[in-house]
C-alpha cells in the first residue's frame, strides 16, 4: 500500500489537484493538535461546573465550542452522561464515525468489524473484554452513530477527587472513558 | 446497499483487540492516506456520503481483507476515477499521463486550519414540520436501497421510541448521489435490545440510532 499511496500522491500533486504542504498540515494537525486531551478538558469542566454540565446536556456543540473545540467530525455534538445504573457506549456500525474534534482520530479497534459488529448485540461482553465490569443491574445504552451527530460520553467523576482542580481532574479522564469502553483513572 | 460495511449484529469477527499504547498511525503511508483523502475532498467535488459509498461499495472479500486506510485509498481512487480527475492510465503509470479537469478549488496549506475548525455542518432549516415527536413509537421501514443509506439492517422492521429530535439534516441517501439540497428531519430512536435481537438481547440494554424521517413509519 505504501507504493500505491505514493503513486496516487504523485499523480494528484503532478496534476495540481493536491498541495503536498496541505497534506503535511493535515497530518500535523491530527498528530499534535487534536486529540483526547480536548475531550478530557470538557469532561473535567463538566465535573467541576454544574452550569457547564447543564449546557452540555442542552447544547453540547456550543458548550464544547466555548472551550475552542469545534469543526470537522464534531460539527454536531451530543454529550451522554453516565450515572448510577446507566452506562453509555458509542459505536459506528456502518463505518467509523467518531468525535474527532474532542477525541482525535479513532483507534483501530473502534474502526474494526469485531467492535462494530458486537457493540450493539453483545455490549456487556464487549465491555468485559475492555475490563469494564458493570453491576448486572446497570443499563447499557448503546449509541450507533448513524448520522452526523457525534457522541461524547461524560463518565462519572471518580471518588475522593473533591480537592482536585480542573487540570488534575482532566488527567484522570481516559480516551476510552469518553467512548464508554473504560472508566476514568483513580486518583494517584 | 446491503454491503459488507453494515456489520451491526454480525458474528464471526472474533474478539475486540485493543492495542496497548496504540500509535496513531501504523505506517507512514497511512498518514498520507488520511491527508490525501481530506485534501482531495477539499476540491469540493464529492460529499462525505459519496465517499462513504465509495468505500462500502466493494466486494465483501475485498472489504474484509483490507485495512482501514487501504479502504480509504481504494475509495479515493474510485472517487477520483468517477469524477475524471485520474484515469486508469495514470494509475498504471504511477504518474500523471492524462489531463484532468480543473477542480473547483485546491486545498492550500493556509486553508487547512479553517477546514479543520469549521468542518462541514450539515444541519438545515426545514419549513416542513416534523412528522414524529418525542415519545412516538415508530417502526424503521423495511427498505433495501441498492445504493447508499444510513439505516442499518439490524434496525429495519423493528419498533422503537423517538427520544430526541434534531431538526433538518442533509439526507445521506441523496447526498451520496450528488444532491446536497435534500434534507429531512432527523430523530434519535431507541430500540430495546430484545426487540432487535430477541432472546439473545441483553434485557438491560438499548440501542439508539439516528434516523431520517423517511426511514421511519408510525406505529
Amino acid at each position: 500500500m505504501a507504493a500505491r499511496t505514493r503513486a496516487l500522491e504523485t499523480i494528484l500533486v503532478g496534476k495540481g489537484l493536491v498541495d503536498p504542504a496541505a497534506v503535511d498540515a493535515l497530518i500535523e494537525t491530527y498528530e499534535t493538535r487534536v486529540g483526547p486531551r480536548n475531550g478530557a478538558r470538557v469532561v473535567a469542566k463538566a465535573w467541576m461546573d454544574p452550569s457547564f454540565a447543564q449546557w452540555l446536556r442542552s447544547d453540547a456543540t456550543a458548550a464544547i465550542a466555548s472551550l475552542g473545540y469545534s469543526g470537522r467530525q464534531g460539527e454536531h455534538m451530543r454529550a451522554l452522561f453516565n450515572g448510577d445504573g446507566v452506562h453509555n457506549l458509542v459505536v459506528c456500525t456502518l463505518c467509523s464515525c467518531y468525535p474527532w474534534s474532542v477525541l482525535g482520530l479513532p483507534p483501530v479497534w473502534y474502526k474494526s468489524p469485531p467492535y462494530r459488529s458486537r457493540a450493539v448485540i453483545d455490549p456487556r461482553r464487549v465491555l468485559g473484554e475492555f475490563g469494564v465490569v458493570l453491576p448486572a443491574e446497570t443499563r447499557i445504552e448503546v449509541w450507533d452513530s448513524t448520522a452526523e451527530l457525534r457522541y461524547l460520553v461524560i463518565p462519572q467523576r471518580p471518588p475522593n477527587t473533591d480537592d482536585l482542580d480542573e487540570e488534575q481532574l482532566a488527567a484522570l479522564v481516559t480516551r476510552d472513558s469518553m467512548i464508554g469502553t473504560g472508566f476514568p483513572r483513580a486518583r494517584p | 446497499m446491503n454491503g459488507p460495511h453494515d456489520v451491526g449484529g454480525q458474528m464471526g469477527f472474533g474478539p475486540v483487540a485493543p492495542e496497548p499504547n496504540e500509535p496513531m498511525f501504523h505506517a507512514d503511508w497511512e498518514k498520507r492516506a488520511l491527508g490525501l483523502t481530506i485534501a482531495a475532498g477539499g476540491m469540493g467535488h464529492w460529499s462525505i456520503d459519496e465517499s462513504r459509498f465509495a468505500r462500502e461499495n466493494r466486494h465483501p472479500a475485498d472489504y474484509y481483507s483490507s485495512s482501514y486506510y487501504e479502504i480509504w485509498i481504494k475509495g479515493l481512487e474510485t472517487l477520483l476515477l468517477q469524477h475524471g480527475f485520474i484515469t486508469v492510465a495514470d494509475l498504471a503509470a504511477g504518474r500523471p499521463v492524462d489531463p484532468s479537469p480543473t477542480p473547483r478549488r485546491v486545498l492550500r496549506e493556509e486553508a487547512v486550519a479553517t477546514l479543520v475548525s469549521v468542518g462541514t455542518p450539515c444541519d438545515r432549516l426545514l419549513s416542513a414540520s416534523p412528522e414524529f415527536a418525542i415519545g412516538d413509537r415508530v417502526r424503521a421501514r423495511n427498505i433495501n436501497p441498492a445504493r447508499h443509506t444510513r439505516l442499518p439492517r439490524y434496525a429495519r422492521g423493528k419498533v422503537g421510541l423517538v427520544v430526541a429530535m434534531h431538526g433538518g439534516f442533509v439526507f445521506p441517501d441523496a447526498n451520496a448521489e450528488g444532491d446536497r439540497s435534500a434534507a429531512q428531519h432527523l430523530y434519535t430512536v431507541r430500540f430495546a435490545a430484545a426487540e432487535l435481537w430477541g432472546p439473545q438481547g441483553d434485557v438491560r440494554s438499548d440501542v439508539h440510532i439516528d434516523a431520517w424521517e423517511s426511514y421511519l413509519e408510525p406505529v
